[in-house]
């Protein structure tokens, strides 16, 4: 069978056609029916702005540092904390029982309702803006990695055991987390959505002046709607190419044993 | 070595609601070093639990078991053994499969690698070192378990109805795999097989469970000369006495 290539023009028309067609009727409502750049800029001042964002490499490099910084100093801790907390729970049927109703009272208080904790005991630093992230971060791990754990078939572990592998240490490093390990990356892939969502409200308090999400708020302070929309559409563009490159890394480590990951 | 000497073993399970399941009776049973043994019986009568408990991952409620004298207080790798259902690692290519347990035994990579390949050899899978399970057909994984249950030199191999799930012409290969394995490392082996034929096919010595709880009906020797073959009177005469012996429930179910 001959391949044809196509241009991306046609391979892609439906799609592309969709997105100029919302410039279009954004551009039009902003114009001619709603007259009015802080209610909705029109959709041509925010490309320019964009530009002027993106185009200032210094200034957004910082502020995509520091925002990158605040998700991974979350992320971090997130993972150091909810994998091992995760692992214990699903191995020791006695430590899930004990831990479990902290979780579930913890777990329902959402990452914001924490920001005058984390002011009151890191302060206005970077720490404190990880702190807001780790908090949303955190649970989808250890959730993740509890289920994958009790997901283990036994028979892996019998084999493991007839193999010579019996101590707990051994199952739980040699067995038990490489077959919970699509369901652990899942969670780390919720985690990083959620992480990466708690960001604005992260660097809503003041723990830097830089950061895409300070940037976003402090625009809004100032009534530069076209700017707030940038950082708000550059931080989905992030998102996305965090979560690509996540899946991307994934599926090619997880693949080759498991047809079909589901993330 | 590899005597195995079960003495009264029963095995009663109570499970949550407070009921209790009767899977052994009093099972007694001398398996001499090298020596082929297959155990048949209907299902559900406790062939798996016999077996569990020979590997260490099960207990009896009374009743003890010894390897060359010495009483089985667990798993360990002096017995290997292959599962009824497939037990390979999804996330360890075919290789890291059989090195499995000479890593845990602390031999280094280089050797374990060198070891784990002599034995995919032996199940001519040499080939399929670097795939993994899920690339292989159900015949080909339990070949790789086979190997690996092998890779530390076990002095018993227990095996839990290992060709249940294949084809019937890839088990008769498989089946004629196994007893050269087996003629050329000399070891004990318990094997679980619902099928007359590949009892009469394999085995030293038959022994057949009853119905739940299991208990030791009646144990055959079966004294053909090897290679065996299939079609033979005597292998057709083995076959009637077993079948009968195992009552007509089995005979509905094999044929
Ligand atoms: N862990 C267990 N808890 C309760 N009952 C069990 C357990 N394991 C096996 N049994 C019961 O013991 C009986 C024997 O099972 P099994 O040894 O698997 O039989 P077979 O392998 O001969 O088919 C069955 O009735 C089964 O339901
Ligand atoms: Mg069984």
């Amino acid at each position: 069978m001959v391949v044809k290539r196509t241009p991306i023009i046609h391979r892609k028309g439906l799609e592309v056609f969709s997105l100029l067609a919302v410039a279009v009727i954004w551009q039009f409502i902003a114009v001619v029916i709603v007259k009015n750049d802080i209610f909705l800029p029109p959709f041509t001042d925010v490309l320019f702005s964009f530009f002027e964002v993106i185009t200032d490499i210094s200034a957004f490099f910082k502020d995509l540092s520091t925002s990158l910084m605040h998700f991974s100093i979350g992320l971090f801790f997130a993972l150091i904390i909810g994998i091992p907390v995760g692992i214990i729970m699903g191995w020791f049927k006695a430590v899930n029982r004990m831990v479990d109703p902290l979780i579930e009272i913890l777990r329902p208080i959402p990452p914001l309702a924490w920001i005058p904790i984390a002011i009151i005991w890191l302060g206005f630093t970077h720490l404190s803006a990880g702190f807001i992230i780790f908090i949303g971060a955190v649970f989808p791990i250890i959730i993740n990695t509890f289920t994958g754990f009790k997901g283990v078939p036994l028979v892996y572990v019998e084999a493991g055991k007839v193999l010579g592998c019996i101590r707990d240490r051994d199952l739980i490093w040699y067995v038990a987390l490489p077959s919970a390990m699509p369901s652990i990356a899942a969670g780390i892939r919720i985690a990083m959505g959620v992480g990466w969502m708690c960001l604005v409200a992260a660097e809503y308090f003041g723990v830097s002046s830089n950061g895409i999400g300070y940037k976003l708020w402090f625009h809004y302070g100032i009534h530069e709607m076209n700017f707030v929309i940038v950082y708000m559409l550059l931080l989905g563009f992030i998102g996305l190419i965090i979560d690509r490159l996540f899946r991307y890394y994934i599926d090619r480590r997880l693949l080759k044993w498991r047809s079909g990951v589901v993330l | 070595m590899g005597k195995v000497t079960i003495t009264n073993v029963s095995r009663i399970f109570t499970k949550e609601d407070g009921t209790t399941v009767h899977a052994l009776d009093n099972v007694s049973l001398d398996v001499q070093n090298r020596e082929f043994i297959c155990i048949i019986g209907p299902s559900g009568c406790g062939k798996t639990t016999f077996l569990r408990i020979l590997a260490g991952l099960d207990f009896p409620t009374s009743g003890t078991i010894t390897l060359d004298d010495v009483p089985i207080k667990g798993p360990g790798p002096k017995r290997g053994m292959v599962f009824q259902e497939y037990s390979l690692f999804p996330w360890r290519s075919v290789i890291d499969n059989v090195t499995f347990g000479l890593e845990i035994c602390g031999t280094n990579k280089k050797e374990a690698r060198h070891i784990a390949m002599s034995y995919l050899e032996l199940v001519g899978l040499s080939k399929f070192a670097k795939s993994y399970p899920n690339e292989l057909s159900g015949g080909m994984k339990q070949r790789v378990a086979i190997a690996r249950a092998l890779v530390n030199d076990p002095r018993v191999l227990l095996m839990d109805e290992p060709f249940g799930a294949v084809d019937a012409q890839t088990r008769n290969r498989l089946q004629q795999e196994l007893l050269k394995i087996w003629e050329r490392d000399k070891k004990t082996v318990l094997f679980i097989t619902h099928s007359v034929d590949e009892a009469v096919f394999l085995a030293d010595r038959v022994v057949v469970f009853t119905a739940r709880p299991g208990r030791i009906k009646e144990i055959f020797d079966i004294d053909l000369k090897r290679p065996r073959d299939r079609t033979s009177v005597e292998a057709n005469i083995a076959r009637e006495k077993l079948l009968s012996s195992l009552g007509t429930e089995i005979k509905k179910a094999i044929e």
